[in-house]
C-alpha cells in the first residue's frame, strides 16, 4: 500500500513536472502569438479601443473570443457580421435600434472613440481562433428568391448594412420593422425621403431611429426603395 | 466551555460573519440579473447588467477569500496549539479587506473598474489587495514558524494560500494585445479555482475529517497528498481548455482537452475520500450538520466542478457551448459545491466550538442544508435548459441573438424560483449562525469588532 512519503513524492513530482511543461508551452505560445494575431496590425487605435472596451466593462454583458457575460451578443466577428456603418449607428444610440427590447447602456462615445472600438473589433476578428465561433451547422439552407423585377438594381451598401438588420426584403432580413416589399407602391418618393431623414418628425413616437443618413445615402436608398 | 480556547478564534468568527453578509449581497445582485434575463430590467438606469455581474462575481471571490482566511485563523491556532502571531495585525487585515471590497463594489456602480472578467477590481485597489494578503500570510507564516509544529494539513493550507497570492500577480500586468491579456488572466482565474484553491479545499476538508471522523491523521494526510497531486497533474495543463479559441496555438485543443478531462479525477478522489473517511471513523463527532456539509462538499464539487465541467470541456463540444449560458450552469454548481459548501462546513463545525453552545443538529441547520442544495441543483437545471437551448437556437441554427434570448426568458422564471429556494436555505443557515450568538470571550479579551455589533 502507498505510504505517506510516496504520496508526498507523487504530489511533488506531478506538480513540478507539469508546471515545467506548462511554462515551456507558454514560451512557445508567446512566440507564435504575433503571427497568429497579426501583431503588425495592432495599431495605436486598436490599443485605445481595447482600453475603451475594458474601462467600460463591456465584458460584463458581451463575450469577446467567447469570454465575458451572456447577456449581449458575441462580438468576435461583429465587424464581419454587421459592418462599420451599422456599428456606428448602433453604438451612437443603442436603444433606438431595438426599441422596447433588451437595453445597452448609452455611452455617448465620441466619433473617434467609436473609430477606435471598431479598429479593435476589426483586429480581433482577424485573429486565428482555431475556428471559433463556428458557422451554424443546422441552419436552414438559404432560399434563393428570384428578383421580382428582372434586371432590378442591386441594393445600396448602406441599405444592406443597416436597413436589413430590422426590415426584410424579398424574404430575407430582420423582423423588427415591417417588410419593405411593395413600399415604392405605397409611398411617393418625397414621402419616403422625408421619413428616412426624420422619422420622429414625420410620425411622432415611432420606433424607427434617426439614422443620420448622408444626402447621398438618402438619395440612393430612396430611389432603390421606389423600385420595390 | 466558559471561554474561547483561542482568542484568535474571535478573528475567525468575524471573518465568517463577514462571509454571511457578503453572500447575502451577492445573492441580491444575482436576482437583479435573473430578472433582467426575464426582460424585467427596471434597474437598468442605476444598476445595468455589467454592474450587477461584476458585483455578483467579485463578491463571490471576496466572500470565499474571507472564508478561507477565517478558516485559516481557526485551523492554524488549533493545529499549532498557539495563538495567532499578532492579533492587532489580524484585525487590521480584516478591516482593510472589508474596506477594499466595499470600495471596489461601490466603484463598480460608478464605472470605476478594469473590465476583465473576474478581475474587475481597479488597478490601484489591486495593490491594496496584495498588501492585505501579504499581511495575512505574514501572520499565518509567523505563527507556524514560532510553533515549530508543521502538520501536513497546516502546511498544505499555507502553500495553497501563498500560491494563490503569487498567482494574483500575472493578473496585474497590462497587455496591449487581447490574446496575451486573456492568456495570463487565466493564470489567475483558472490556476486559482482549478489549482491552488483545491489545495486550500483539500487542507480544510482534511482538518474537518480528522476532527469529525476520528480517522487517524496519517491516513487522512496521505490521501490529501494523492488528491492535491491529482489536482495539479490535471489542473495545470488543464488551463489549456481556456486557450482553445483565444488565438493560442492549435495544440492547446489536444493538451487542454486531455488534461482538463482528467480534472474530475481529483474531485472524484475528494468525494470518495470524504465519504470513505466519514464512514470509516469510529469516534464519531456529535456535530452531524458539519459532517453533512463536509461530505456534501466532497460530492457536490465532483458533480458541479468535475462532472459538469467535463460535460463541456472537450473542444468538439466547447466550440458550440463556449460563451453561452452553459458556462453559467457549470459555474454555479462548481463554486457552490467546491467552495461555498466547504466554507459552510467549516462554519458549521467551528460555530459550536467558538461560541461554546454545543447545539448539534436540530431542524433548522439540517433543513438549511437540504433546501439550499435542492435550490442550487434546480438552478443548475434551469441554466442547463437555457444554455442548451441557446446553443441549439443561436449557435447551431443561426437564430438572431435577441430572438434566442427572448425565447429563453421562461427558463429564467424557473431559475428565479429555484434561486428563491436556495436563498431560503442560505437565510436559514444565517439565522442559525445568529442564534449561536457571539463567541464567549474571557474578560481581558480583544476589543469587540465593529461587524459583530
Amino acid at each position: 500500500m502507498l505510504s505517506k512519503s510516496q504520496a508526498k513524492w507523487f504530489f511533488l513530482i506531478a506538480t513540478g513536472g507539469f508546471s515545467g511543461v506548462f511554462l515551456w508551452l507558454t514560451v512557445d505560445t508567446v512566440m507564435q502569438t504575433p503571427e497568429r494575431s497579426n501583431e503588425e496590425n495592432l495599431s495605436e487605435s486598436v490599443v485605445r479601443g481595447k482600453f475603451i472596451w475594458e474601462d467600460n466593462n463591456c465584458m460584463g454583458c458581451h463575450t469577446l473570443l467567447g469570454e465575458g457575460a451572456y447577456y449581449a451578443p458575441e462580438l468576435t466577428k461583429v465587424v464581419e457580421r454587421r459592418g462599420e456603418v451599422w456599428m456606428r449607428a448602433f453604438i451612437k444610440d443603442p436603444q433606438a435600434m431595438y426599441p422596447g427590447r433588451r437595453k445597452m447602456v448609452q455611452y455617448d462615445f465620441t466619433d473617434d472613440e467609436i473609430t477606435d472600438l471598431i479598429a479593435f473589433f476589426t483586429w480581433i476578428g482577424e485573429i486565428d481562433t482555431n475556428g471559433f465561433p463556428a458557422e451554424p451547422d443546422l441552419a436552414p439552407a438559404p432560399v434563393y428568391v428570384a428578383p421580382a423585377v428582372a434586371g432590378s438594381a442591386p441594393a445600396p451598401d448602406t441599405f444592406s448594412a443597416i436597413c436589413i438588420a430590422c426590415h426584410s426584403l424579398e424574404g430575407s432580413g430582420g423582423n423588427v420593422g415591417p417588410a419593405l416589399d411593395g413600399v415604392g407602391a405605397r409611398y411617393s418618393e418625397p414621402e419616403l425621403r422625408a421619413w428616412l431623414a426624420d422619422p420622429e418628425g414625420t410620425k411622432p413616437g415611432t420606433a424607427m431611429p434617426n439614422l443620420n443618413l448622408s444626402e447621398a445615402d438618402l438619395n440612393e436608398i430612396t430611389s432603390f426603395l421606389m423600385t420595390k | 466551555m466558559t471561554s474561547l480556547k483561542y482568542k484568535s478564534w474571535l478573528v475567525a468568527w468575524t471573518f465568517f460573519a463577514t462571509c454571511m453578509l457578503l453572500l447575502v449581497l451577492q445573492i441580491t445582485y444575482g436576482f437583479i440579473m435573473g430578472f433582467a434575463h426575464m426582460g424585467m430590467d427596471g434597474l437598468h438606469e442605476w444598476i445595468p447588467f455589467n454592474v450587477a455581474r461584476a458585483t455578483h462575481t467579485n463578491l463571490l471571490v471576496v466572500w470565499l477569500l474571507a472564508g478561507f482566511m477565517g478558516s485559516a485563523y481557526y485551523i492554524i491556532p488549533d493545529e499549532t496549539e498557539q495563538e495567532i502571531w499578532s492579533m492587532p495585525l489580524a484585525w487590521i487585515q480584516w478591516g482593510s479587506l472589508v474596506l477594499v471590497g466595499v470600495t471596489a463594489v461601490i466603484g463598480f456602480h460608478f464605472n470605476w473598474w478594469e473590465g476583465r472578467k473576474f478581475l474587475e477590481i481597479p488597478r490601484p485597489l489591486d495593490y491594496l489587495v496584495v498588501v492585505n494578503v501579504l499581511a495575512f500570510l505574514l501572520n499565518i507564516g509567523m505563527t507556524l514558524w514560532k510553533a515549530k509544529r508543521y502538520t501536513t494539513t497546516a502546511m498544505t493550507l499555507l502553500v495553497g494560500l501563498v500560491a494563490a497570492a503569487l498567482l494574483y500577480l500575472p493578473g496585474m500586468i497590462t497587455f496591449e494585445s487581447q490574446v496575451y491579456d486573456s492568456y495570463f488572466r487565466w493564470w489567475v482565474v483558472h490556476l486559482w479555482v482549478e489549482g491552488v484553491w483545491e489545495l486550500v479545499m483539500g487542507a480544510i476538508l482534511s482538518y474537518l475529517l480528522i476532527k469529525l471522523s476520528g480517522v487517524d491523521r496519517e491516513v487522512i494526510e496521505k490521501w490529501l497528498y494523492v488528491i492535491v497531486g491529482l489536482t495539479f497533474l490535471s489542473g495545470i495543463l488543464g488551463t489549456g481548455h481556456h486557450y482553445y479559441w483565444i488565438g493560442a496555438p492549435e495544440y492547446w485543443l489536444m493538451v487542454g482537452g486531455f488534461f482538463s478531462a482528467l480534472e474530475p479525477l481529483a474531485f472524484l478522489g475528494m468525494a470518495l475520500y470524504t465519504v470513505t473517511m466519514a464512514r470509516r471513523g469510529e469516534r464519531r463527532h456529535d456535530n452531524r450538520v458539519a459532517l453533512y456539509w463536509a461530505v456534501g462538499t466532497g460530492i457536490m464539487s465532483f458533480v458541479g466542478a468535475g462532472f459538469l465541467g467535463f460535460a463541456h470541456t472537450l473542444p468538439q463540444v466547447n466550440i458550440w457551448t463556449h460563451g453561452t449560458l452553459v458556462t453559467a450552469m457549470h459555474g454555479h454548481l462548481a463554486f457552490w459545491g467546491a467552495y461555498g459548501m466547504l466554507i459552510f462546513a467549516m462554519i458549521a463545525y467551528a460555530l459550536p466550538e467558538m461560541t461554546g453552545r454545543k447545539l448539534f443538529g436540530g431542524w433548522l441547520p439540517e433543513w438549511s442544508f437540504w433546501i439550499s442544495n435542492i435550490g442550487m441543483i434546480s438552478m443548475t437545471g434551469a441554466f442547463a435548459v437555457a444554455g442548451i437551448g441557446q446553443v441549439y437556437l443561436e449557435r447551431r441554427m443561426g437564430l438572431d441573438f435577441l430572438e434566442t434570448q427572448e425565447a429563453l426568458e421562461v427558463h429564467f422564471l424557473a431559475l428565479v424560483m429555484a434561486a428563491t429556494l436556495f436563498t431560503i436555505g442560505v437565510l436559514m443557515f444565517i439565522w442559525n449562525f445568529i442564534q449561536y450568538g457571539m463567541p464567549k470571550v474571557a474578560e481581558e479579551a480583544a476589543p469587540v469588532p465593529v461587524a459583530a455589533k
